[in-house]
């Protein structure tokens, strides 16, 4: 019998034990799934913050930029034909190469290094006439191999760099004329159909757009609507109809405030289409449930005796709310508002919806130009075939989750500092 | 012309906050003042921008339709649908602003002058109602502040009536979701039987895709099916809470019952960052990760898989859904009384019997409640689905094919350019209104659920 309830008591701590290694197994699992999302998203995207750079010698010539003055003007500099040159400093890396086999010695560089060769002389007037060496964007396949992302051991035909431009690629690597530099253009430029082009420019200036006017359309009504509800509202049927209906909005899915900005925003009231505008506004429908109750909260958390101290004093029911309730429940607001904006800064689905996928290459300069935001521009990338984009897609997540992060500590910030603790 | 129109209201308003203000201080001089100075300021700027304002938005609204009958009385006699009366109208519009590219009917350009008349006769009708209404309400609050009437009264209930007015935009976010995917929804079942689209096995839309002209009715009969969608939603669900729940009620355990304050307070932050991560990155990583992964591992096993499978969306929504449930379920586990706990540990009960007899049964409608959240949080999760999972919608309950989900066909459909009046385009509507009725009713079980457990205990 003892050792009947011995070997039971053993059985119940072993069961005991193992109840808790499921829990810490649940919890590592939960971690290490983190853990391995970032490492993938860190181990991909990493490169993508250096920019691979082709050095060649370009030679200004005057007869073959057509130039016929004796000291050029800016504007002839500008009007100059510089294809020539151009092209003349890309087959100087191989002369002996036949001319119709050119082309693979022009598909290193990106498509746009006559802009690069014609900039360089723009910003250095006094080069005209010399040999001078130059930095050329790598073409993304380059890019690819020299970042080491790309297999160079498959067969040349699955290949998109072939057997010369390896050869070509290994002699300027020993002779050191390739270079990896900070990639300042994948945050200055806009998107670009060619990976080694594109930047987020465009798109992060949409997203800045989209939060300011879901800031501007969301944050005045969620708290007004908040002062009502928390301190004037009478208990009835009517407003206990608009808490329910507030508390099911922050519960449906995004995609159908996508829809609603279509179906009313766009078709309704023709505003413009692929704009932050619109974008901004849709968001802010979202938003709003997500402020009023961060709102009621922090409201419902200043204590009452500072409202009858007010009250006490004379002040009217408006002006107690006015002078002391809200001011004292700002901190909560704003931290809750941040917070919500966060949300809103990941959505993707209502975006597209209302035709934020467009491909926009200029920076949206206000919220009324068609732009791209951030996450949708991670779509449109992760979409795209090409290779050089996927190290994009990780460096386009960083940033993104950069933004996040500053904006959930700037909340936790508000809320730590500035809030009253009532005790 | 607006954008002056309502700046002009605006700097109006602010000059008789100083006016009156000023005016008050005058009054002061001579008798005793009803309220403070700045309350006749409040009185006469609110006086001079709300009714000026609120007859400018009713009129922003309404001008269009008016001018749009007008316009369009002229081709009442010519028998023509509603669809090409539109037409009609934007071509007219077009012509009038002068982007209009077509050959050009004398008809069509007198309906365009017609049309930019009549815009300017309401607009400079705009500009003298609003001017009118600007100084009859100006003096009618004029009077009343030198009559020194009370005016701190009215200008509190204004602001009330702000208040409110605020709070019903919520109602109105509402309204505009029922009303927006109600009306594309009605005229889509115009279309299609509703009858054929609960229970169609067959979801081809893009094979109702006709140039210039209807599409054929036997082709939307079978096109439209959306079972396969709905199967596939709660299918996607199925696999993410079966990833979620173990997890993600283990770990809610775990933390509320046997976790020190320290790894407490580190450990539940950094599982919320799941939750904070936004989907469309959790997408790349399905596609891009476990996609490939879990098609590695099923071809090394002799089997079958998609590289687009519902598994690895399912699975890798389940990771973004974990933190609903645990923190959810830490929550209403740690407001269990203590003195339930005490109860079960004074009979010689081990923790884990406590959690197992006594905790969970007494947490489990608001576990439950977390749970019915989480569900329609998946159901209406998008990115994951449209990256990871396939966009053809198959009828299959293999988890390592591709399926597709109502979020992921809305998307499809309605990326690019959306033609209106296209039952392609309304068929999305028909999803959104299904996706919100199926949500809206998960989260009202799971909040009522929710509220009953916490009155039980406070």
């Amino acid at each position: 019998m003892n050792s009947f309830k011995k070997n039971l008591l053993k059985k119940r701590y072993n069961a005991e034990r193992r109840f808790q290694w499921y829990g810490k197994i649940a919890i590592g699992l939960a971690l290490s799934f983190l853990a391995v999302f970032m490492f993938q998203i860190f181990s991909k995207g990493y490169s993508a913050f250096q920019k691979t750079w082709i050095v060649t010698e370009v030679h200004y010539d005057k007869e073959l930029l057509l130039i016929d003055a004796e000291s050029p003007s800016k504007d002839d500099l500008e009007n100059a034909d510089y294809y020539d040159v151009a092209y003349k400093a890309m087959t100087s890396l191989d002369p002996g190469l036949p001319e119709e086999e050119d082309r693979q010695l022009i598909q290193m560089v990106s498509y746009k290094y006559e802009a690069e060769v014609k900039d360089l002389l723009l910003k250095n007037p006094d080069y005209l006439g010399k040999i001078v060496p130059i930095k050329l964007t790598a073409s993304d396949d380059v890019d690819q191999v020299h970042k080491g992302n790309y297999p160079r051991d498959i067969p040349e035909e699955n290949r998109r760099v072939n057997d010369y431009q390896l050869q070509i690629y290994d002699m300027l690597n020993e002779r050191g004329d390739i270079l990896l530099e900070f990639n300042i253009s994948f945050f200055t430029s806009p998107d670009s159909r060619e990976a080694e082009l594109a930047g987020i420019a465009s798109s992060f200036m949409g997203t800045v757009f989209s939060i300011l006017v879901c800031l501007a359309f969301s944050f005045p009504v969620a708290v007004l609507a908040a002062i009502y509800l928390e301190e004037f509202a009478p208990k009835n049927k009517f407003t206990d109809f608009i808490e329910v209906n507030i508390n099911n909005l922050a519960a449906v899915p995004s995609i159908v405030f996508g829809l609603l900005g279509l179906g009313v925003l766009l078709a309704v009231f023709n505003l413009p289409r692929s704009t932050p505008l619109v974008g901004g506004i849709t968001l802010s429908l979202m938003t709003l449930p997500t402020i009023i109750i961060a709102a009621r909260a922090s409201l419902k958390a200043v204590p009452p005796s500072i409202r009858e101290a007010a009250l006490a004093m004379g002040a009217s029911n408006m002006q107690t709310t006015m002078h002391h309730t809200v001011p004292l429940s700002m901190p909560g607001t704003l931290s809750g508002t941040i917070i919500g904006l966060a949300q809103a800064l990941g959505e993707t689905a209502p975006l597209i919806l209302i035709g934020m996928v467009a491909f926009v290459n200029t920076i949206p300069g206000t919220p009324v130009d068609p732009a791209a935001s951030l996450p949708v521009q991670i779509y449109i990338w992760s979409e795209s075939a090409e290779r050089g984009f996927v190290e994009k897609v990780s460096a386009c997540i960083m940033v993104l989750l950069a933004f996040l992060i500053l904006m959930n500590l700037t909340a936790q910030i508000v809320r730590h500092k500035f809030e009253k603790k009532w005790s | 012309m607006n954008l002056i129109l309502v700046t002009f209201i605006i700097l109006l308003a602010f000059t008789s906050y100083y006016f009156g203000r000023k005016k008050a201080l005058v009054i002061q001089s001579s008798q005793r003042l009803t309220a403070l100075p700045k309350f006749y300021g409040y009185y006469l700027a609110a006086w001079c921008a709300a009714p000026a304002l609120i007859i400018f938005a009713l009129w922003s609204v309404f001008e269009p339709s008016i001018v749009k009958t007008f316009i369009l009385q002229d081709y009442t006699d010519q028998n023509l649908t509603k669809n090409e009366l539109q037409l009609i109208y934007t071509k007219v519009k077009a012509l009038a602003a002068g982007t209009y590219t077509g050959n050009i009917t004398n008809f069509l350009d007198e309906s365009a002058n017609k049309y930019i008349q009549l815009k300017g006769i309401a607009n400079s009708a705009k500009v003298a109602i609003i001017l009118a209404i600007l100084i009859f309400s100006l003096s009618f609050a004029y009077r009343s502040v030198q009559k020194n009437d009370r005016m701190r009264e009215p200008v509190e209930i204004f602001l009330k009536w702000v208040l409110f007015v605020a709070s019903l935009g919520a109602v109105l976010v509402t309204i505009g979701i029922v009303f927006s995917l109600l009306f594309e929804a009605i005229r889509f079942f115009q279309a299609v039987k509703i009858f054929d689209f609960i229970f169609g096995t067959h979801w081809y839309p893009a094979k109702t895709f006709v140039r210039d002209g209807q599409p054929d009715p036997e082709l939307m009969k079978d096109a439209f099916g959306a079972v396969p969608l709905f199967a596939g939603t709660f299918f996607i669900a199925f696999i993410a809470m079966c990833v979620a729940i173990p997890i993600g009620l283990l770990s809610g355990i775990y933390l509320s019952e046997y976790a020190g304050r320290g790894i407490r307070k580190y450990a539940k932050p950094i599982i919320e960052i799941l939750a904070g991560i936004p989907t469309v990155v959790y997408g790349f990583f399905a596609a891009l990760t476990v996609g490939p992964f879990v098609k590695e591992i099923g071809n090394a096993m002799g089997l079958e898989v998609s590289a687009e499978s519902a598994l690895a969306a399912g699975a890798v929504m389940g990771v973004m859904i974990i933190p609903f449930i645990s923190s959810l379920s830490d929550d209403v586990m740690t407001a269990v009384p203590q003195n339930l706990r005490d109860g079960s540990y004074a009979m010689g009960a081990t923790k884990s019997e406590t959690v197992k007899k006594v905790i969970f049964p007494a947490a489990l409608p608001g576990i439950v409640g977390s749970i019915l959240l989480a569900v329609s949080r998946a159901v209406g999760e998008t990115m994951i689905v449209v990256m990871a999972s396939g966009l053809a919608a198959n009828l299959t309950m293999n988890p390592l094919e591709s399926t597709s989900t109502i979020t992921a066909q809305i998307v499809v459909i309605l990326i690019g350019d959306q033609q209106f009046g296209d039952p392609k385009t309304q068929s999305a509507f028909a999803l959104g209104i299904s996706l919100f009725i199926v949500t809206l009713f998960l989260n009202v079980i799971a909040l009522s659920v929710v509220k009953k457990y916490r009155e039980k205990y406070e």
